[in-house]
């Protein structure tokens, strides 16, 4: 294949027919080019879902109780089911071998106010291990503590827009302000990587806001996490077993779809990466259509030139080429052309994605673009490949043309 | 140097076949320089088509130094081109990207020969042809006798056994027209064969025999007394 001579001839032809060239060559290199982008940008669709998640824990398991849709064991349907703290203390002792932490949250509406002024925030009740369960991160202060939940303090841990809204500057440890009628003290500051939602937040501990409510025991809804290395299919099993523990406990139809729900964050988080998956799909096959365009262009190219030197190829082989000669010129230079143009385009497009890799893409849910070297690698090479296969059809025609024929070719 | 007997060729046009050479005898001694007449169509192309080895011939034998050229595949055709014929034509055909040198080192590259040898095999001949410092010039920055002497200087420089043009001053004037046929008689001075197929009386005559053909086939045969060029 390697053949000093031949190159000379190959390189020539090239220097001296720089419009053709440069023509073939930007089809391969714009088609690899593309196909990298497109699938870089695919790769960041897909790791911004990731990252969605990332920020939460996934081994979060929530229980919301419900109304009975049907009629089970003496109790009549539309029962209103309700969770206690005694379910928190069982659930803990049935399933301590894979539960880390239990969680009970109460959603509490009540009018917030800080030296005569109102502001407008959600407040949650729950226990400590709320922090752990939200990834929490303390910037001042502390979270709420078990001390808390048994004392049933009258302290508060606030989101970081919280204490920017109400406080303005001002340092917010150990001042009080108002949820309704009762005031709480600031105990603490926390942030959260996940976004604005949870830093709008203000946290009380759930034994307290039991004690406002007249000493009730209810708790609204549950979120435990579990220990990670049961795995994907243990939380599926775990998430059941916990529904039919808790639905026998509360008498209610093993087949009644309410009454109690029970979400696994793991099971929607595969489902978001399922969807995401699709996206990189869909994304990638634009760019392998992007690659067959390319392939589509170089042949093209390739009967163009084949049919522009028709007659050039006749005078070759007036003077003595032989057509497996004439065969090995043309592809010889194609493959030249192509593989050239098409790792150009190769490392372009990973240049184009790396520049790219910048807070802008992060407003179009893009993040990390990138592409796998081992994938363009591929691409590049079954381009040139095709390349190949594409200028050998012609060649074959032009190599085996009678030189009389190529000749008179004007 | 060339013997035929009996060639026939015809051509399929749509559904009918034009029968263009119908049964050639003819043969070429060594040396000699061969003028090929005819009007268009008497088939005179072709027939140093078929001579070229570009083209087939139907029925009918041709040898060439003494071999049979016959049934070959392209590969050996090509070989036997290469190594036993020299073409000139009309319109020069020579490749424009190329620069009179490696135009005329371009049949020594398909021989296998280095670099360098053709090199220098190659600007010995355009010396011969009085263009060694045009060597490095394009064929668009030649005139047209120019351009017919480089592809003359590219048919010789393989050493064929004999040089085949076909109309090699059909596309020049009347000056340049003398350059070149001088130009051929001195290279059949000095021993090549050489056939020469043209339509113009003047051109013939210059020839050391002339064969007529019309329709096919070959009406007049004869030796003539060469019109030599003197003082061009």
């Amino acid at each position: 294949m390697f053949n000093i001579e031949r190159w000379k001839e190959i390189f020539q032809s090239i220097k001296k027919n720089k419009l053709r060239t440069a023509l073939s060559g930007m089809t391969v290199s714009l088609g690899i080019l593309i196909f990298i982008i497109l699938f870089g940008l695919g790769e960041g669709l897909k790791n911004s879902y990731s990252d969605l998640f990332l920020n939460e824990a996934n081994n979060v398991i929530f229980i919301y109780p419900g109304k009975t849709t049907k009629p089970y064991g003496g109790f009549k349907t539309n029962r209103i089911i309700e969770l206690k703290n005694e379910d928190v203390l069982d659930l803990q002792n049935e399933f301590s071998s894979s539960i880390e932490f239990v969680n009970p949250r109460l959603f509490v509406n009540e009018t917030i106010k800080y030296k005569l002024e109102s502001f407008q925030f959600d407040i949650n009740a729950v226990g400590p291990s709320n922090q752990q369960i939200e990834k929490h991160v303390l910037m001042k202060g502390r979270y709420i503590n078990e001390k808390d939940i048994e004392e049933k303090n009258k302290v508060t841990t606030i989101g970081r827009l919280v204490a920017r809204d109400i406080f303005r500057g001002e340092d917010p440890i150990g001042k009080f302000i108002n949820l309704g009628s009762r005031a709480f003290k600031v105990v603490g500051v926390f942030q959260d990587t996940s976004g604005d939602t949870e830093e709008n937040k203000l946290i009380i501990p759930y034994t307290t806001r039991q004690q406002i409510l007249k000493g009730t025991d209810v708790i609204g809804t549950l979120a435990l996490t579990f220990d990670q290395s049961i795995g994907g299919s243990g939380a599926v099993k775990l998430s059941n077993n916990i529904k039919s523990f808790l639905k026998k406990k509360k008498s209610i139809d093993p087949s009644d779809p309410s009454g109690i729900r029970v979400r696994n964050i793991a099971d929607e988080i595969d489902r978001s990466l399922q969807f995401a998956n699709a996206l990189q799909i869909i994304v990638t096959f634009v760019g392998i259509g992007t690659l067959i365009a390319g392939i589509i262009g170089i042949s093209n190219i390739m009967v163009f030139i084949v049919k522009e030197r028709t007659k050039e190829l006749g005078i070759r082989k007036a003077l003595g080429a032989q057509p497996t000669e004439i065969i090995k010129m043309i592809l010889s230079e194609s493959i030249f052309i192509t593989t050239l143009s098409g790792f150009f385009g190769m490392i372009l497009g990973i240049i184009i994605l790396s520049s790219l890799d910048s807070g802008a893409l992060q407003d179009y849910f893009i993040t990390r673009a990138g592409v796998d070297f081992g994938i363009a690698f591929f691409a590049t090479v079954i381009l040139i490949v095709f390349g190949v296969i594409a200028g050998y059809v012609p060649a074959k025609r032009a190599a085996s043309i009678k030189p009389i024929l190529a000749l008179r070719d004007e | 140097m060339i013997e035929i007997k009996n060639l026939h060729k015809s051509y399929q046009i749509g559904a009918s076949s034009l029968h263009v050479l119908k049964g050639i005898d003819f043969s070429v001694e060594d040396g000699d320089l061969v003028a090929i007449m005819g009007s268009s169509g008497s088939g005179k192309s072709t027939l140093l088509n078929i001579l070229g080895m570009l083209d087939t011939s139907d029925v009918g034998t041709y040898d060439l130094d003494k071999i049979r050229i016959a049934d070959m595949n392209e590969k050996k055709a090509a070989n036997y081109r290469n190594k036993f014929l020299g073409f000139v034509f009309q319109s020069f055909n020579l490749i424009n990207y190329k620069n009179a040198l490696e135009n005329v080192a371009l049949p020594l590259y398909y021989q296998g020969i280095s670099r360098k040898e053709r090199q220098k095999t190659a600007l010995t001949y355009l010396d011969k042809v009085g263009l060694k410092d045009w060597a490095d010039h394009l064929p668009s920055e030649l005139s047209g006798g120019q351009k017919q002497r480089v592809a003359i200087a590219r048919a010789l420089a393989s050493n064929p056994k004999v040089l085949l043009a076909d109309e090699p001053t059909g596309a020049l004037d009347s000056t340049t027209s003398l350059e070149v046929m001088a130009l051929i008689q001195k290279i059949n001075n000095e021993g090549k064969t050489i056939l020469v197929v043209t339509h113009e009386h003047d051109i013939a005559k210059m020839c050391k025999r002339i064969v007529h053909l019309k329709d096919g086939v070959i009406v007049d045969d004869k030796k003539i007394k060469q019109n030599v060029i003197k003082n061009v």
